[in-house]
């Protein structure tokens, strides 16, 4: 197929379509304002925070190794190199997608399009030339960008969105974050390892609206140790910013009615990003929510013109995207592809991790399904407590009817891996059964999954806990 | 704090497009109270309330598609049968007939009489239904026995792994219509094949398509249309549901079945005179004695005296079905296509109450108000055209029934009574029938005894 495709936007959205478009055997122009592709994911989002948390992790192992009878002493911690060590690591990973883009032959530019037709762009490049693209088709990966609000929005340095706190400007005695979501926790875990006061600030009754509470509860005894504060049901009512601090005024049961903070990180969503110039000269369409509106294949009200990732709708999740990136290549193809996968796998990379796919309980108790749960708790797994790490939890959410595995839920230490099994089995339509019958390494976390399938059935190896006669 | 849940639509019906929110937030609702008009691809229906109390939120909106069991309205203070976690099988019936007799509604089926301008027909049109169990049209419902399939449940997507359901997207397969015959009902590369097999193999024999398959849909579909706007100016508009239905339907049922149209002309002096005579005392009861209604008496007569025409042909399962009740479905003609209502145990029913239940289901049928329950479950269908106009034609029969009657315009024409001419007025009728299973003779037999039954009332009480 010869057809010549743009995409425009290079996250792992926009780079995984236009590298398997070109193996595909399509002419591609991939268009990004970064010198190499990788967007928000690689240079300021997962990719950073994860070499981050990767330290926050070995800091806190190496102050609870005091209780195996190791002591190493106070860390000392030098920031710029820790600064740098981050930026190595996306260094490297965006110079191999460069590398990669390149033995793909994919035409990537640098530089801001804009639409001029559904079959033209304009590419303004770096050193201020314009360059014009025909294509045949359009992806538009244009990715979402941290969610404002006016009352929040200061002018300072010390007011920070997720990529402020990513450059890691110093290590601030304390520091609000404004968003009990999975980014306000992941970097906040990581200045609380490094040494600064934490406090969170949560609307909603508790951290990490919309994954189950169950497997929150984990999370949540953690920071109520590492963090300073944590103030759920509390809102942000004012903030001022002087050259030392900022003072920050809440409302809510057991917040104070001001205080002052070295730092304030405001991580309370992201936002689509559809402001592209010229979209209005195709009939994409946007909805009210700001997402490009798009059938199943990620095709937009123009024919020709495709969106995926971010701002094609939630969940904004990296490898969302890249599984939407490959569906709208395929459609291009002419192939009959369809984005609907039976599970979404989210993660949440605190120390415990969090992992969800599938159903969740509180969506099955709102749509009404009856569902059955079996728990398996780790302080049951015989690795857990051999790495000292007990505060975890592995769920099935199961059809009782089929014995089919709808949902799965993870807590604790390397969830976020574990959660691909659990993917698998719910898109291979697997039963409980199943997973019980499969063998799992011993001793592994893992193995926890397939007990939990034991849990089911009464007949869990490490838990007693025989099954409710079933009516 | 309660919920309204959207309870089972009928038989087959998977879910609905809403066309109106009957309520509003703030309203105190009562159980029965419809709620929600709905448009699912066999009728539009209404949706009473299962629960009462104070809408504090709606969740739906007009366009949006819904489903058994999903939760639109939040009440508050509520009590009733579908509490918040209840999806108790509530019926989706539009409200029940009223006791109230419907007030004497303008011109119910026209007879087709003497040479009186045509009325306003209400009940007549093309033969033909919108209601058909959708379950028993999909080919693999009734193929010979493959291991009792697990009915895949209530859950989000069906139990298929993602490269079956990928075979199947690239086959045309509708992979939430195949039976899984995996544990937990999961769907295997075989059984999309075998699917898709029986879906071709009941194409080849008679035409059981159905809309299984978006290839068994493009087959109604034929060529190509040529491009139209070079011959001069077009508009396009999509399918109604219900014209979508009716479609389909029809499509199905011509291919499935080898039709016959049998004619016949039935003398109806007699019965005019009669008719006329009783209608005073028909309408009294809120009804109108129309020759519809005397008709459907007649055919539920025949029906217990030819077995054959209250059947339908299970050609996959090898085997006829004799139904033992009578119920006669009645075309309708509505601003929004033909609906067929079917009259209840019409064998047990005299002319006064099918006269009232005939006026009251056609008007349900003009308010979109019927339910699937009213329009399933025919024995034979009637096709009133006289109203309009007509010498003769040929109905399609109601699948999967086996025929149906065909009335065009009666009038005065010269009969030879073995001395001389004398005027009589005849009545046309059109039998269509499915040659499968009933033969040429029976069916003029048939078709004999109605008209015979239709000329000498007697002949009723004697034989019926």
């Amino acid at each position: 197929m010869s057809a010549h495709v743009a995409v425009i936007g290079a996250g792992p959205g926009g780079y995984a379509a236009a590298f398997y478009a070109a193996d595909l055997g399509m002419k591609v122009t991939l268009i990004d304002n970064e010198k190499n592709p990788g967007g928000v994911c690689l240079y300021r989002g997962c990719i950073p925070s994860k070499a981050l948390l990767h330290v926050a992790k070995l800091l806190d192992e190496s102050k609870h190794a005091k209780e195996w009878g190791i002591e190493f002493g106070a860390a000392k911690i030098d920031i710029d190199k820790l600064r740098d060590y981050k930026n190595r690591v996306v260094e490297k990973l965006t110079s191999g997608t460069g590398q990669v883009s390149k033995f793909r032959k994919v035409n990537y530019i640098q530089g801001w399009a804009s639409i001029i037709d559904p079959t033209t762009i304009k590419v303004k490049k770096g050193d201020a030339t314009d360059e014009i693209v025909n294509v045949d088709y359009m992806i538009l990966a244009l990715g979402s960008l941290p969610t404002k609000i006016p009352s929040l929005s200061i002018n300072s340095p010390r007011v920070l969105d997720s990529t402020g706190a990513l450059d890691l400007p110093e290590i601030p005695k304390s520091m609000l974050v404004i968003g009990g979501g999975y980014i306000g926790l992941e970097l906040g875990s990581v200045y609380a390892a490094l040494g600064t006061k934490v406090s969170v600030v949560e609307m909603t009754p508790g951290l990490l609206p919309g994954a189950d509470r169950d497997l929150v509860k984990f999370l949540a005894q953690r920071v109520e140790k590492t963090f300073e504060k944590v103030m759920v049901s509390t809102k942000v009512t004012a903030m001022k910013a002087d050259e030392r601090s900022v003072t920050v005024n809440f409302e809510g049961e057991g917040a104070p009615k001001e205080a002052a903070y070295d730092y304030v990180l405001v991580s309370i969503g992201r936002r689509p990003n559809a402001k592209i110039d010229g979209l209005d000269r195709t009939k994409v369409k946007v909805t009210d929510k700001g997402f490009i509106e798009t059938d199943g294949q990620r095709r937009t009200a123009e024919p020709t013109i495709f969106a995926i990732g971010d701002v094609a709708g939630e969940p904004m999740l990296a490898h969302k995207a890249s599984h939407e990136a490959r569906v709208a290549v395929e459609a291009i193809e002419g192939q009959k592809a369809v984005f609907e996968p039976a599970a979404i796998p989210a993660v949440v990379f605190t120390d415990p991790e969090i992992a969800w796919a599938g159903i969740t309980e509180a969506e099955a108790e709102k749509q009404g399904l009856k569902v059955e749960v079996a728990k398996f708790p780790w302080p049951a797994s015989g690795r857990a407590i051999a790495i000292d790490r007990v505060d975890g939890m592995t769920k099935l959410i199961i059809d009782p009817e089929t014995e089919r595995i709808l949902g799965v839920g993870l807590a604790g230490s390397g969830a976020g891996e574990l959660i691909a099994e659990g993917v698998v089995a719910i898109e291979m339509g697997m039963t409980a059964s199943d997973l019980k019958l499969s063998i799992h390494p011993h001793p592994t976390l893992s193995e926890t999954l397939m007990e939990a399938a034991e849990v089911f059935f009464g007949q869990a190896t490490h838990v007693y806990k025989p099954r409710k006669k079933s009516s | 704090m309660s919920e309204f849940i959207i309870p089972n639509l009928g038989d087959g019906v998977a879910q609905g497009d809403v066309l109106k929110v009957l309520v509003k937030a703030g309203d105190a609702i009562k159980i029965d109270q419809p709620v929600l008009e709905l448009e699912t691809d066999k009728a539009t229906i209404e949706v009473p309330s299962d629960v009462e109390g104070k809408v504090t939120e709606i969740k739906v909106k007009p366009g949006d598609k819904v489903k058994p069991g999903q939760a639109v309205l939040t009440l508050e203070g509520a009590s009733g049968a579908n509490g918040a976690s209840g999806a108790s099988g509530a019926k989706a019936e539009a409200p029940k007939q009223d006791a109230a007799p419907a007030p004497p509604a303008p011109e119910a089926p026209k007879a087709p009489q003497a040479p009186e301008a045509p009325q306003a027909p209400q009940v007549t049109e093309r033969p033909k239904a919108s209601v058909t169990n959708i379950s028993s049209a999909r080919p693999q419902a009734a193929a010979p026995a493959p291991p009792p399939p697990v009915a895949p449940s209530h859950v989000t997507s069906a139990p298929a792994a993602p490269s079956v359901r990928r075979l199947a997207r690239e086959i045309g397969v509708d992979v939430s219509q195949v039976p899984g015959t995996g544990p937990g009902g999961r769907i295997t590369q075989d059984d999309i094949k075998e699917f898709a097999k029986r879906v071709m193999n009941s194409l080849g024999s008679n035409g059981q398509a159905a809309a299984a398959t978006g290839a068994g849909r493009a087959v109604g579909v034929g060529p190509a249309l040529p491009d139209f706007a070079k011959w001069g100016e077009i508009e396009r508009k999509p399918m109604t549901g219900i014209r979508r239905k009716t479609a389909e339907h029809l499509s199905h049922a011509w291919n499935a079945i080898p039709h016959v149209t049998q004619f016949d002309k039935a003398d109806i002096t007699a019965l005019e005179q009669v008719r006329k005579k009783y209608r005073p005392e028909v309408e009294k009861a809120g009804g109108n004695l129309t020759v519809t209604a005397i008709a459907a008496k007649v055919v539920a007569s025949a029906l217990k005296v030819f077995p054959q025409f209250n059947a339908s042909v299970d050609q996959a399962g090898d085997s006829i079905v004799y139904k033992k009740y009578v119920n006669v479905g009645i075309a309708v003609d509505t601003e929004n296509g033909l609906l067929v209502p079917v009259l209840r145990n019409v064998d047990q029913k005299n002319l006064i109450q099918l006269s009232v239940e005939i006026q009251q289901l056609a008007e349900k049928a003009k308010a979109r108000k019927l339910s699937i329950d009213e329009m399933s479950g025919g024995s034979m269908s009637i096709s009133n055209l006289g109203g309009i106009g007509g010498t003769a034609f040929t109905p399609i029969v109601n699948w999967p029934e086996v025929a149906i009657l065909g009335i065009s315009r009666g009038g005065f024409e010269p009969v030879w009574n073995g001395k001389e001419f004398e005027p009589r007025q005849m009545l046309p009728l059109s039998l269509s029938y499915d040659h499968r299973l009933i033969d040429g003779a029976d069916a003029i037999r048939f078709l004999r005894w109605v008209a015979e039954a239709l000329e000498n009332p007697f002949a009723l009480t004697l034989r019926g």
